[in-house]
């Protein structure tokens, strides 16, 4: 019931937004290449559902494979790092300046890197490259958050590192690292979406390629379907997220 | 009196000096000297290096000139908050220690227990820090502090966020198990009542410098007996020690009763 009452507003505001959507382009007679309204989105949805569902799944799986390479590289350097100030001061301009770069960019080099016939490969390691920044910011901050006095009480039983990182700092990390990832998999999506356009054709015909084609052919609703297939598909891998994390921190003092 | 050797001691400062550099000051010289089995409450303004001195002791700071000579032992830890891991239960708390020494698995278990059911929280082992009260929690740190049996115990201000009641049990149950095991405890508080009624002596630090200023034996046998607080001499002595404190502190900071 509490639940209820908490989803009532935002549905509400969607419903709202919807039909004043669709009142407004009967009434002013939109142009549907223009703005169609929400029932031709619908309908283009539900006509085009086996197309937009298989590249939805291509982008969605290559969002996976970028996220799982940035957990593993981003979260695995910052425990590295952790372990040594210099190394930190070494990695963190690089990691910075790898989150400031447009991924748009550096798509040309990764192409030819990758391969221009393995393009799937560049859409991969570019969107891992944008979501690599959020997990490692976020497991570095977290081993580093560790309460000063557990930290004393380590050094009073001369804990070896191996057991400080495995009994403190990881379990203190953990909330950060989970919020890292949060982000991360958003970022993952719009990553592997904008890689795709840059790809070209080279790329698997994920939803940036469904997107392009409907925007050529002026077909605006499927374009917003498209569209609504990706939002979906963040707002999915972050319930999941949330989800997990309420799983994982469940027995932990809350707030 | 003799001055006793460092072999008759539990952990001693020779001159011990801790310099900080922004803004830069610092405290001491100290000089103390912990004997097996005594307690000793380290008593303070707020800054006079109480804590400093304590962790010295510990071994977790090292002094920048002067000797901090901390004797060969176990030494058990509880601070001002309970300082648990909220993601580990009461009984993965209380092993920490055990567990970061690599006992094996079911020694670990039976000594956390045993530590645990000693603070009087045997039946809490599965709680999480978030489900015990202050007081609870308090305990499962004393009994974290406890677990290797340690030959000195510093604490660090550890009822200063608990309510009188549950103080004063925790201070009964410190008793308790210092009677029955005789570990030297180092106890830093800012309250002068629980300073005479807890130690053995009171050693007051300047707070200018955190120099030693006043030691005063508290009078009458650990435990104390019930009713204690009541004895005209125990209410004298906090009177003395409240006057020495009073003198420790530069006019400028002083507060007229």
């Amino acid at each position: 019931m509490k639940r209820m009452a908490a989803l009532a507003p935002p549905v509400l505001m969607i419903l709202l937004l919807l039909a004043g959507w669709e009142i407004a382009c009967r009434l002013l007679a939109v142009p549907s290449y223009f703005l169609p309204p929400p029932s031709a989105v619908a309908q283009a949805l539900v006509e085009r559902a086996p197309v937009l569902a298989a590249s939805a799944l291509v982008t969605f799986w290559m969002a996976i494979q970028a996220l799982i390479v940035a957990v593993v590289i981003g979260g695995g350097l910052a425990v590295l790092v952790s372990l040594n100030a210099a190394a930190e001061r070494a990695v963190r301009p690089l990691a910075i300046a790898l989150q400031v770069t447009p991924i748009v960019a550096i798509a040309p080099l990764v192409l030819i890197w990758a391969g221009l016939d393995n393009a799937d490969l560049a859409v991969v390691a570019l969107a891992a490259a944008v979501a690599f920044f959020p997990i490692f910011s976020g497991v570095l901050t977290g081993l580093k958050s560790a309460d000063p006095d557990l930290e004393r009480l380590f050094d009073l039983y001369g804990a070896h590192p191996l057991r400080r990182l495995l009994r403190l700092r990881l379990p203190t990390a953990l909330p950060h690292a989970l919020e890292g990832l949060r982000v991360a998999a958003g970022f993952a999506i719009i990553g592997a979406v904008v890689a795709e356009f840059v790809s070209g054709s080279g790329a698997s015909q994920g939803l940036a390629w469904r997107l392009l084609e409907a925007g050529n052919r002026l077909r605006t609703a499927e374009l917003l379907a498209a569209l609504a297939c990706l939002t979906v598909m963040g707002l999915g891998l972050n319930l999941v997220i949330a989800a997990l994390t309420r799983l994982v921190l469940r027995r932990r003092r809350q707030g | 009196m003799a001055e006793p050797t460092a072999t008759d001691l539990i952990a001693a400062l020779r001159g011990a000096v801790v310099r900080y550099p922004a803004p830069a000051h610092a405290i001491g010289p100290i000089d103390l000297n912990i004997a097996p089995g005594e307690i000793v409450a380290l008593v303070g303004a707020s800054g006079a290096g109480k804590s400093t001195a304590l962790r010295l002791l510990a071994g977790l700071e090292p002094p920048s000139s002067g000797q901090a000579i901390v004797a060969s032992g176990r030494t058990g830890l509880v601070f001002q908050s309970p300082t648990l891991m909220p993601w580990a239960d009461a009984l993965t708390n209380v092993a920490l220690p055990l567990n970061l020494a690599g006992l094996d698995r079911a020694q670990v278990r039976e000594r956390a227990q045993t530590s645990l059911a000693a603070v009087g929280l045997g039946d809490r082992a599965t709680a999480m820090p978030h489900e015990l009260s202050g007081g609870m929690a308090m305990r499962v740190s004393l009994a974290r502090a406890l677990v290797t049996q340690p030959d000195l115990l510093l604490l660090d201000e550890p009822f200063a966020a608990l309510d009188s009641i549950t103080r004063r049990g925790l201070v009964e149950d410190l008793h308790r198990l210092w009677s029955e095991r005789r570990f030297a405890v180092v106890f830093v508080t800012h309250d002068v009542e629980e300073a005479v009624y807890f130690a053995d002596r009171v050693v007051i630090l300047d707070a200018r410098d955190g120099r030693p200023c006043a030691d005063l034996p508290s009078p009458g046998a650990l435990p104390r007996a019930a009713g204690w607080r009541l004895d005209p001499a125990y209410r004298r002595r906090v009177e003395a020690v409240a006057d020495a404190l009073a003198a420790s502190m530069p006019a400028s900071i002083r507060v007229a009763p």
